[in-house]
């Protein structure tokens, strides 16, 4: 599936656990948009993400059916996964390639680019995209297999928003991994794709246009960040980088006082 | 009593009997009476772990000294007299498969290959006619991989084989078998004589008689040196 020839994509609702019927019935996801996925574990959260990724059609257990531009998807779409419409990254997800860094990423342009001009172009606004969400820049020449924890979902992240052609980049809880978020939200918005966050952290959370809520395998509402919402954010934002600062002067072996928190707790 | 064959054949820890196990629930669930044949080399125990999990039946077959693929050719045609004779309607044959040379494949029984997407991405150029001569390559362990590799993986599996189609799954989870039970599904069923989709590799070599000794002077018929191609050497 062509990136370009999304504009929407629908989740009508189904049922969720004791076959109770979802309460919100219809969610538009439109390309640009910034989601967030919450809910306790076991809520429903990675159901929801494979039924889109399957285009259900009320052929899954959920009965959940995926719309794109409001209308159903053709079976021979469906079953062809280079017509998939996610790009997944999780937890668990890596680079196993131990390929140098700037050839990895040629051999992945090479099939999406439709001119070898465009290969470098593809490497190097990865390359850039990847530098701004780590602290520790990406050497060309490096083995992939190389590559720090952070460096790793740097590159993954932006290799799946810069390369891949999907019209949605999903991202599994990947807040744990040493990138910069906020930076990361900021970059995303310049792309016209849908980013899926399935995440526990307040800050994705409240810095997505919004989050969908799920519960017993259902969706129960889908709330808007508000405005109030959006103070707490910045807060939120400057608390998690004060926690931030002080992780890494304990890593460097300083020593830290109770004036560090001072305004705060 | 008709038996649709699939034959499903793939590299060791793919993941070959955690996609059949999601195919034979989703067969049952249909009504179909699935049946299953386990071909390994020396040790194999899904064929009662199958038994027990979906009470059909099951039968395992050691290759030993025979190549698996061999193997497979030798026992199918009784296989599928033993699959309608225990009331089985469709017969899933999974096979190691392990040289490269050769694919197990037959006329008239849908072939599925089970490759792993973190076995590296040029693995679909290695595998030869195992991929090549499938009907289907099912992509195992997605969620591990980059997008790129994934993607490179599928496009190279493509390349390979153009005929080939690609589908990727999760078999932990049975997501995205429904497609790949929905073939077998529409497979007709096998009757009358069945051939070996694939050419085997050429001859029989001294080396497969049991002569031990290392270099092609020791050796007849097609041979072939480190800096040369293959040649015949005889009479």
């Amino acid at each position: 599936m062509k990136n370009d020839s999304v504009d929407t994509i629908t989740i009508l609702g189904g049922r969720g656990k004791n076959g109770v019927l979802e309460p919100v019935n219809r969610i538009d996801l439109r390309m640009g948009d910034v989601v967030s996925i919450v809910g306790p574990t076991g809520s429903g959260k990675t159901t929801l993400i494979n039924d889109i990724e399957l285009f259900a059609d009320n052929d899954t257990p959920t009965g959940r059916r995926i719309l794109i531009n409001d209308a159903p998807t053709p079976e021979d779409r469906r079953n062809d996964p280079s017509r998939n419409p996610i790009a997944l990254i999780t937890q668990h997800t890596t680079f196993l390639s131990d390929l140098p860094v700037e050839e990895f990423l040629s051999t992945h342009a090479r099939i999406r680019a439709a001119a070898n001009t465009q290969i470098e172009d593809f490497l190097a606004r990865t390359l850039d995209f990847a530098n701004q969400l780590t602290g520790e820049p990406i050497l060309v020449d490096s083995r992939m297999t190389e590559l720090s924890g952070g460096q790793t979902r740097a590159l993954l992240i932006a290799d799946a928003t810069v390369i891949c052609d999907t019209p949605i980049v999903l991202l599994d809880e990947v807040e744990n991994a040493g990138i910069h978020r906020t930076r990361a939200m900021q970059l995303l918005r310049q792309h016209r794709k849908i980013f899926i966050f399935v995440t526990h952290d307040p800050r994705i959370a409240l810095l997505s246009d919004y989050r969908i809520v799920m519960r017993n395998g259902t969706v129960t509402r889908v709330l808007r960040t508000d405005e109030s919402e959006r103070q707490v954010a910045a807060r939120v934002s400057r608390l998690d980088d004060l926690l931030s600062g002080l992780r890494e002067r304990l890593r460097q072996g300083e020593r830290v006082t109770p004036r560090e928190l001072e305004g705060w707790a | 009593m008709g038996v649709k064959l699939a034959i499903c054949a793939g590299p060791a820890t793919t993941g070959k009997s955690a996609v059949l196990r999601h195919v034979v629930a989703k067969l049952q669930a249909l009504g179909r009476r699935p049946a299953y044949l386990k071909i390994d080399v020396q040790y194999a125990e899904e064929d009662e772990q199958f038994a027990r999990e979906f009470g059909i039946p099951t039968r395992k077959v050691y290759s030993g000294e025979l190549c698996p693929d061999h193997c497979n050719v030798m026992v199918l045609g009784d296989a599928l007299e033993w699959a309608g004779k225990s009331g089985a309607d469709v017969l899933l044959v999974e096979t190691a498969g392990l040289c490269l040379r050769c694919s197990p494949y037959v006329d008239g029984g849908l072939g599925l290959v089970v490759l792993e997407a973190t076995s590296g991405m040029n693995l679909p150029r290695k595998v030869g006619p195992m991929l090549s001569l499938a009907d289907v390559a099912v992509v195992t362990k997605i969620d591990r991989v980059s997008q790129a590799e994934r993607e490179v993986f599928r496009a190279r599996i493509q390349d390979a084989a153009p005929g080939v189609k690609v589908r990727e799954v999760n078999a932990l989870y049975g997501i995205g078998i429904e497609p790949i039970m929905r073939l077998v599904e529409a497979t007709p069923e096998a009757v009358g004589q069945l051939y070996l989709r694939g050419n085997p590799p050429v001859g029989t070599c001294t080396i497969c008689v049991g002569k031990k000794e290392v270099g092609w002077q020791s050796h007849f018929g097609v041979v072939r040196p480190l800096e040369n191609q293959t040649f015949y050497r005889g009479e």
